[in-house]
């Protein structure tokens, strides 16, 4: 597909909205490039599912502004450009599965031509192909949340913005679509995954903006966010581990499961076993590795409560 | 608006009545109506002409009969109108349907509009259908054809048409069961500002003639529902109510002339401008 406009995929400066007196949004800068795999991250009620409507022009922003595609924020050739899968949606019982696509290929106004072979592609994609004739009463809520990546992905958009993708999925579903997610970005299309499953994140994106209370907290790739390589170690046979360990680096704590090094660089893994073995202990565990997105994703949001209540001057 | 759009929400909409088998009910329903109308036309008509009745009495009662029968068939369009209308946005809203279509170059104008001409089809051909079969049935039965009957299911057919986007305009903002319920409320209040507007007449009660011309203005079926009576009669029994002075006019199954041309014009402004309104506030809403 053509590209349309130039610059980011995603812009955003200032944007705010307001539902009466609730603030969803509170002035959020965003920027997602072409082509990349971006995660919209945060706790339920953080705005991203309000962020996703005002680019798609579903609601309007209270103030600020945005692009999508290199055009004013709801803009219909922007949207032609755009698949879109909502959080929270049931299409209508009485369509057959390549009803509902084909309902979409005529609102996206593919050509007619495409129709046949673009039905069968997103239904392949989606692990529907032998479904596509069934009604979707007769589908259960994982069905309905693939059909509707199906639906996303019809005609091959620029950007695809999936909300929440996985949450209806069993752990064999949620498999199938990371590996759906990840041929998109493969094929070059532009993905922006809003979910608070931090799992989810870490294995598909490439950068990340954690969104909290309606404000971007931090973004960036996700390894700088991950936080500092670590190394957790389970050893037997030696008088006092932490001595010898702490030749490596910082011993951060020792529990049953062994004790920890951060930060630690990765090449030095097999130096610290090999002093261990020298030492005439007992190696049982090795597990190399940097902190989970969930630590430092609780950690900025929590840190993020602190300061609103130091900005309000009470105690958090 | 995209023309290529709305057509697409048309099919959408004349699809589902087919297909979640709301039409085939209405089809159904409008044969045995049919029959049961034929039926009983047959059992009167039969019982007058074995007690020596004139052909002429018995025709202005069968067109009575038959005025009544466009009454209740009204109620049916108005009720069956409403309860496909009221759902035709609110159900997609509360469903999230409507998010991934907005998501597309769909306007909700396009929606509207293609809601509005979907729904059209179905009420107003299953008007002209159904009313043609219950016309067809009388005459074979009693040999009695009123005057205007094309004329009579046009006004059949703007009344559904009033009622349809006024359940489609309300369902933006209510709850589709709300919507509904509203609308036949409405429906059955301009009816009544009809009724109590011809008894002030009778009456000379002028006093509540702003009150009656309000209630059937503000929702027009009820002028329209005239025009259906005044259709249906024979010139016999205009020339014989006319007769019968204001009295008759107290009457709410009789009409001694058409709704003037100002009436009709209203209720089709007030269509466009309802269905306007329906736009207006769908281009408003927060989803």
């Amino acid at each position: 597909m053509t590209a349309v406009g130039t610059g980011p995929a995603v812009e955003t400066h200032a944007l705010h909205k307001r539902y009466g007196r609730t603030v969803a949004l509170e002035s959020l800068d965003l920027r997602v490039e072409r082509g990349e795999v971006f995660g919209l991250l945060g706790p339920n009620g953080a705005g991203k599912t309000t962020t996703v409507k005002l680019l798609l022009g579903l609601t309007r922003p209270t103030s600020g502004e945005g692009r999508l595609l290199g055009r004013p924020m709801g803009d219909r050739e922007a949207r032609r450009r755009t698949g879109y899968l909502p959080e929270l949606f049931r299409y209508p019982a009485w369509l057959r599965a390549h009803e509902v696509l084909r309902l979409h290929c005529e609102l996206a106004e593919l050509p007619r031509r495409r129709w046949s072979g673009e039905i069968e592609t997103a239904l392949e994609r989606v692990g529907l192909r032998t479904r596509g004739d069934d009604k979707v009463s007769g589908f259960s809520k994982g069905m309905q949340q693939r059909l509707g990546l199906g639906v996303a992905l019809l005609g091959d958009p620029e950007i695809v913005i999936l909300d929440e993708p996985t949450s209806a999925l069993d752990p064999l579903g949620r498999d199938e679509v990371r590996g759906i997610i990840r041929d998109a970005g493969a094929r070059g299309t532009t993905v922006i995954l809003n979910s608070h499953l931090l799992g989810e994140v870490e294995r598909l994106c490439d950068r990340v903006t954690i969104v909290h209370r309606g404000r971007a907290i931090a973004a960036g790739p996700v390894r700088e966010l991950l936080g500092e390589p670590a190394l957790r170690i389970r050893v037997s046979g030696i008088a006092d581990p932490t001595a010898l360990l702490g030749a490596f680096g910082p011993v951060v704590g020792t529990d049953d499961s062994g004790t920890l090094l951060r930060p630690l660089d990765p090449v030095r893994v097999p130096d610290v076993v090999a002093a261990v073995v020298a030492a005439g202990g007992r190696v049982h565990a090795v597990q190399p590795g940097r902190g989970s997105l969930e630590d430092a994703f609780l950690d900025l949001v929590r840190s993020d409560g602190v300061a609103r209540h130091q900005d309000v001057g009470i105690a958090p | 608006m995209s023309a290529r759009q709305v057509w697409a929400i048309v099919g959408l909409t004349v699809g589902e009545t087919i297909r979640r088998r709301t039409l085939l009910v209405l089809l159904i329903l409008a044969v045995v109506s049919t029959l049961i109308v034929g039926w009983g036309v047959d059992q009167l008509v039969t019982t007058a002409r074995e007690n020596e009745l004139s052909e002429t009495t018995i025709r202005l009662g069968v067109s009575q009969v038959l005025i009544l029968i466009a009454f209740l068939f009204s109620f049916v369009l108005a009720m069956s109108a409403a309860f496909l209308a009221a759902p035709a946005i609110a159900a997609d809203l509360e469903s999230g349907t409507i998010l991934a279509m907005l998501a597309r170059p769909t306007s909700r104008t396009d929606i509207i509009v293609g809601r509005w001409i979907g729904l059209s089809i179905v009420i107003v051909g299953y008007t002209l259908l159904a009313g043609a079969m219950a016309l067809v049935a009388v005459r074979v039965v009693s040999g009695y054809f009123p005057g205007e009957p094309l004329t009579a299911l046009g006004f059949l057919a703007g009344e559904s048409a009033v009622v349809l986007t006024l359940a489609l305009m309300l369902g933006v903002r209510l709850p589709a069961v709300a919507a509904g319920a509203v609308t036949v409320v409405l429906f059955a209040i301009s009816w009544f500002g009809g009724v109590l507007g011809a008894l002030s007449a009778a009456f000379d009660a002028e006093s509540i003639r702003p009150l009656t011309d309000l209630l059937r203005y503000a929702v027009p079926t009820d002028l329209l529902w005239r025009g259906v009576i005044y259709a249906l009669e024979p010139p016999l029994a205009i020339l014989l109510g006319q007769g019968l002075g204001a009295g008759q006019e107290a009457n709410p199954f009789f009409a001694s002339s058409p709704p003037p041309p100002g009436q009709v014009i209203w209720a089709g402004l007030w269509i466009v401008g309802v269905l306007l309104l329906a736009i207006g506030l769908f281009r408003r809403r927060e989803l």
